[in-house]
């Protein structure tokens, strides 16, 4: 697929959990080569959105959904697409970060090996090159090949990140990516985030309104499972058209 | 107020500790007791010829131990190598592969299945394993067998620590989080990758656990292979010679020790020596464990 026509469109999208109704006809389009950033309060079903765009639900029995996802005009529920190819492509940073049972490296190696690269020394350097643009790689250097596990969670965050941009997705799709950071590390990983929106489309749930302005060109806000309202960044703070979003960029609940 | 709280925290602390100690002092006062009974043999003997001797005439004051010591580890060997990795694949299935349903289904089977009695099995061995070794098997290998065989202890050991262990490994994968699971998933792995590269590699300290259980439970077993062994006191060759751990050559004998001279302590220090296999067998794994666990970052 060439870059050109990078971007998601959503058609009817339904996500039943347990029989409960948590993601409520979605239809939706994600432009590409962007920021988008989905907010709204805890619960209304961010992170079930953000899992329906890799098909992370397909591993949980209980999870139905339906209708239609396209990405780069590819159904990605489609029987026939493969669902391995559609995890590599859409990378998504878990909301709780998770290293594997392993060392530093072999965390951040994990995604490159089981995608067949072979070779130690592209390998070594893919580790190092993605531990530096996640602002890990002082922190671990001395340590690659011990545990990931007594890593700060903050560190994990970054760890996990960096684990995730080595797999090379073209799209990542980021759950309170920064949720555990200091405010000079979020900074540096919304400088990242910048920075990579030239090559990859970036879908980042969180829940500091801030950081949406800072970000986002577009923005998604949803409530209860719904999609209240979405558009262009600018035009959703300055001129929302939605009652509830007002009351929500007001502050008026959270 | 306060200063009951304290004394009862002081008491429960101090109770809980007796009892945690109590446990090893026994292990302590049997492995004595046991060394005790047997020191007379040690004496007679020398230490060295019953455990390098294959001559055992409790008549004739012989009591050679080698073959005895062999039967057990073979028996043993046997039994953990067919059950560990069929347990293994069994719980892995069920764990990652299987339905809710069939999972529902397993897991009070496996519990029903670890709680038949070691006879039950024995009986079953010398119907079913035991016939079919004499009848197909063993004509294959040139042998006559009876079918009363080192390989029919295996088997139906075999048989007997599958549910134990399948149900303790569905437990420990079980155990693994979702979310590390998930992980490997969302990067793209495949299920077996998974299994692989995270499940089976979290779980290979309590792996090793497992199996150490399930080898001492072995070593330990005696009714089962005391009915399907063949129980000779000769030197086993091959699988489909007759055999004898020490627990069945214990049972069997115990009666009658006190009628020969020297027997009893010989027994006794059968007892000792199956005592200090499976005390052996712990510390090695422990060690090895722990280098494991260095080794790799679970
Ligand atoms: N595996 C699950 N089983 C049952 N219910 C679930 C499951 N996952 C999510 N839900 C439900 O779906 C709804 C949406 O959850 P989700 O995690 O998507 O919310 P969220 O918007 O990400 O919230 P937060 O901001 O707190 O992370 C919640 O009501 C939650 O209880
Ligand atoms: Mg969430």
């Amino acid at each position: 697929m060439t870059g050109t026509n990078h971007k998601i469109r959503i058609e009817s999208l339904n996500v039943n959990i347990d029989g409960q109704h948590i993601l409520k006809n979605i239809d939706l389009t994600i432009p590409g080569r962007e920021i988008t950033c989905v907010i709204g309060p805890s619960g209304c079903g961010k992170s079930t959105f953000l899992k329906s765009l890799n098909r992370m639900h397909d591993e949980n029995p209980d999870v139905n959904v339906s209708g239609s996802i396209f990405v780069d005009n590819q159904d990605i529920y489609d029987r026939n697409i493969n669902v391995i190819d559609i995890r590599k492509k859409m990378g998504l940073l878990a909301q709780h970060p998770c290293p594997l049972p392993m060392s530093v490296f072999d965390n951040v190696a994990y995604g490159p090996r089981i995608h067949s690269l072979d070779s130690k020394k592209e390998i070594s350097k893919t580790v190092e090159h993605y531990l530096r643009l996640a602002g890990l790689w002082d922190e671990v250097k001395d340590k690659l090949h011990s545990s990931a596990a007594p890593l700060s969670l903050g560190q994990q965050q970054r760890l996990c990140l960096a684990r995730g941009l080595a797999t090379e997705p073209e799209y990542i799709l980021g759950d309170e990516a920064t949720s555990s950071l200091d405010p000079i590390s979020t900074k540096k990983i919304e400088q990242l985030f910048v920075t990579l929106k030239e090559e990859y489309t970036i879908i980042l749930v969180t829940h500091i309104l801030r950081q949406a302005r800072r970000l986002a060109d577009y923005i998604v806000f949803m409530y209860l499972g719904e999609i209240i309202e979405a558009g262009p960044a600018d035009e959703f703070f300055n001129n929302p058209k939605q009652q509830l979003t007002k009351d929500y960029i007001a502050g008026s609940f959270s | 107020m306060h200063r009951l709280r304290s004394i009862k925290e002081r008491s429960a602390r101090w109770f809980m500790r007796i009892i945690a100690y109590c446990s090893i002092l026994f292990l302590i006062i049997i492995g004595i007791a046991l060394f005790v009974k047997a020191f007379p043999a040690i004496k007679n003997n020398g230490l060295w010829e019953l455990l390098t001797s294959a001559r055992w005439r409790p008549s004739g004051g012989k009591f050679g131990f080698l073959p005895f010591i062999i039967s057990t580890l073979y028996v043993s060997a046997i039994a953990i190598a067919i059950a560990l990795p069929l347990s293994l694949l069994t719980a892995i299935y069920l764990n990652s592969y299987a339905s809710k349903g069939i999972r529902r289904f397993f897991a009070p089977v496996i519990d029903l299945l670890s709680g038949i009695p070691p006879v039950i099995y024995g009986v079953w061995g010398t119907i079913t394993i035991v016939p079919f070794i004499a009848n197909y098997i063993a004509p294959h290998f040139s042998g006559q067998s009876s079918g009363y065989s080192v390989m029919a202890g295996g088997i139906v050991l075999a048989v007997m620590i599958i549910p134990l262990l399948v149900g303790l490994l569905v437990e420990i994968f079980n155990s693994i989080p979702k979310e590390m699971t998930d992980a490997s998933f969302s990067l793209g792995a495949t299920k077996l990758q998974t299994v692989k590269r995270v499940i089976l590699r979290r779980s290979l300290p309590g792996i090793v656990a497992v199996t150490v259980l399930s080898v001492s439970r072995a070593f330990g077993e005696t009714m089962a292979v005391l009915m399907v062994c063949g129980n000779s006191t000769l030197m086993p060759h091959s699988l489909l010679d007759a055999c004898y751990p020490i627990p069945a050559l214990i049972a069997n004998n115990y009666g009658e020790m006190l009628s020969i001279p020297g027997y009893e302590s010989a027994l006794m220090l059968a007892a000792f020596l199956l005592f200090v296999i499976v005390f052996l067998f712990n510390g090695i794994s422990r060690l090895t464990l722990n280098h494991l666990e260095k080794r790799f970052h679970f």
